[in-house]
């Protein structure tokens, strides 16, 4: 097949947009009332790329992936989705809050696993995980039942598909709420310590979903966990946070083996 | 004293009576339903000229008693607004707006009822508002009030003979219509004192059921 120079323009040009990162937090603050708990972060992830976000508690972990789900929103700074503000609209050259038609656009590409999972008990689970495609996307209900099953099929649960929430475990609560955010699609997704409410022995079967998920490469993935030997496994680069800055990155070899800041080392030791 | 031939005489236009009473406490609950729901929707926007106008409302409607609030729609708004309305649409008007703002705090409880995380989950799966609460919020929130609502409808019920003050021709204005004719009060009087404990005994029943049967539902 042979292009054209325009055509080849064109594929360069698209390639370029490629490396757009897939979101960028730029000096993000966040006060809750008097209390700032993020104190100006600056975050890029690329397309596909798994970060884990590790720290102690109340480091401001989950408050930096809430706020790209939009579920908390920035005191000051911007998060870029694919190269569009995600809180703002440009307007006459500065920047102004979004509307909600924004934030619903800009949701589509974006994802989250909750660590309580949140599932809708008064739904069975093929009806937690067809809900949204069918209400939101406006697929049909063979369309979302096929896209569904073919979801719980890859956490393993294809089985369960006419039973409440209730009656599972807790492991395969979190499985389900893993199929129902991927059934969207989104191009980066949200796992806030998604393990951390388990019980120990249903950990695994949990992390062994993510770790397949990571594998098919093509979602860009915000792990906020405490499990490091997971962290190291299936994260590209790993974040270490404390007190509401982000203190030392790399890759995870060098984040494990050979920790700069003395914070990291210490967090580090504490933990093992 | 109790004569039983009168009692029968009397029945069938009593029963004609209860009809009416039955149907403005349907309508008004039904009104006060909606209405309640409306409220308490939009006492939880984000808008807060919305959230003061709601409570404001709540507030006026109930720190006046029911009769006044049918006298003033009966007499004043034919006065105000140049239009009226029969005494029987004033009346579930009435009744329907001021049980609403007691319905409303009882969705108000179940909404915040609902976990936070289900709202949550709501919006990070890019659901509408209208669709957040149809879809989510409501179906978790009515069920457990219920019970609660039908207390009020029972409630409801045995106020509808304020509604004789505003003519409304319902179980008490024809009780007291037959006892001025006959001039006999005890028959007419206690019948409809029955037919007002049998009706709300049969629907409390019927709410204790409701009540069990939700209690066996699939819980979180
Ligand atoms: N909604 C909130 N209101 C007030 N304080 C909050 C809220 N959410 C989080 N915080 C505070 O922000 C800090 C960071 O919290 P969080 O992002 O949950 O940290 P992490 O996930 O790293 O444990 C904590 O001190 C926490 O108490
Ligand atoms: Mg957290």
């Amino acid at each position: 097949m042979s292009l054209t120079m325009e055509e080849q323009a064109k594929q360069v040009s698209v390639g370029s947009v490629n490396k757009v990162p897939m979101v960028k937090y730029t000096n993000v603050m966040k006060s809750f009332g008097d209390l700032e708990v993020l104190h100006g972060i600056d975050l890029e992830m690329q397309a596909g790329e798994k970060i884990a976000l590790i720290g102690p508690s109340g480091s401001g972990k989950t408050t930096i992936g809430r706020m790209l789900m939009t579920l908390e929103e920035p005191t000051s700074g911007t998060i870029e989705v694919e190269g569009e503000h995600l809180w703002h609209v440009e307007k006459k050259g500065r920047l102004v809050r979004a509307s909600e038609a924004h934030l619903h656009q800009m949701r589509t590409k974006i994802g989250m696993v909750f660590q309580h999972f949140n599932l809708f008990p008064h739904m069975k689970v093929l009806g937690n995980v067809t809900e949204a495609p069918r209400k939101v996307l406006g697929l049909s209900k063979e369309e979302a039942n096929d896209r569904a099953i073919e979801m719980l099929r890859k956490v393993g649960l294809a089985d369960k598909l006419d039973v409440y929430p209730a009656k599972l475990s807790g492991g395969q609560k979190q499985r389900v709420a893993i199929a129902r955010a991927l059934v969207m699609r989104p191009k980066v997704m949200v796992f806030d310590e998604v393990t951390s409410a388990l019980d120990p022995e249903l950990v695994g079967e949990v992390l062994a979903v993510i770790k397949e998920i990571a594998e098919e490469g093509e979602m860009a993935m915000m792990l906020i966990t405490h499990e490091m030997d997971f962290a190291r496994e299936v994260a590209d680069r790993v974040i270490f946070g404390a007190e509401g800055h982000i203190v030392e990155q790399g890759p995870p070899e060098q984040i494990f083996e050979n920790p700069q800041s003395e914070r990291l080392q210490s967090f580090l030791k504490r933990i093992r | 004293m109790w004569d039983w031939d009168y009692a029968l005489s009397i029945l069938p236009r009593l029963l004609g009576a209860l009809k009416v009473t039955l149907y403005a406490t349907f309508w008004g609950f039904l009104l006060a339903s909606v209405f309640g729901l409306l409220l308490a929707v939009l006492g939880r926007s984000r808008v807060k000229a919305i959230r003061m106008a709601v409570f404001g409302f709540v507030e006026f409607i109930r720190s006046t008693p029911l009769l006044v609030q049918l006298f003033f729609l009966f007499y004043s708004i034919p006065l105000l607004f140049g239009f009226s309305m029969t005494a029987f649409m004033t009346g579930v008007i009435g009744l329907g707006l001021h049980y609403s703002t007691y319905m409303s705090e009882v969705y108000r409880s179940g909404i915040d009822g609902v976990e936070k995380g289900q709202w949550e989950a709501a919006r990070a799966l890019n659901f509408s508002k209208a669709r957040t609460w149809t879809s989510v919020v409501l179906p978790q929130a009515l069920p457990p009030i219920l019970p609660i609502m039908g207390n009020y409808l029972i409630v409801m019920f045995k106020e509808t003979p304020l509604l004789a003050a505003i003519t409304v021709v319902e179980l008490l204005t024809t009780a007291k219509n037959i006892n001025s004719m006959d001039w006999r009060p005890f028959e007419p009087y206690t019948i409809i004192g029955l037919l007002f404990l049998v009706i709300s005994l049969l629907v409390s029943l019927l709410v204790g059921i409701m009540e069990k049967h939700l209690g066996k539902r699939h819980t979180r």
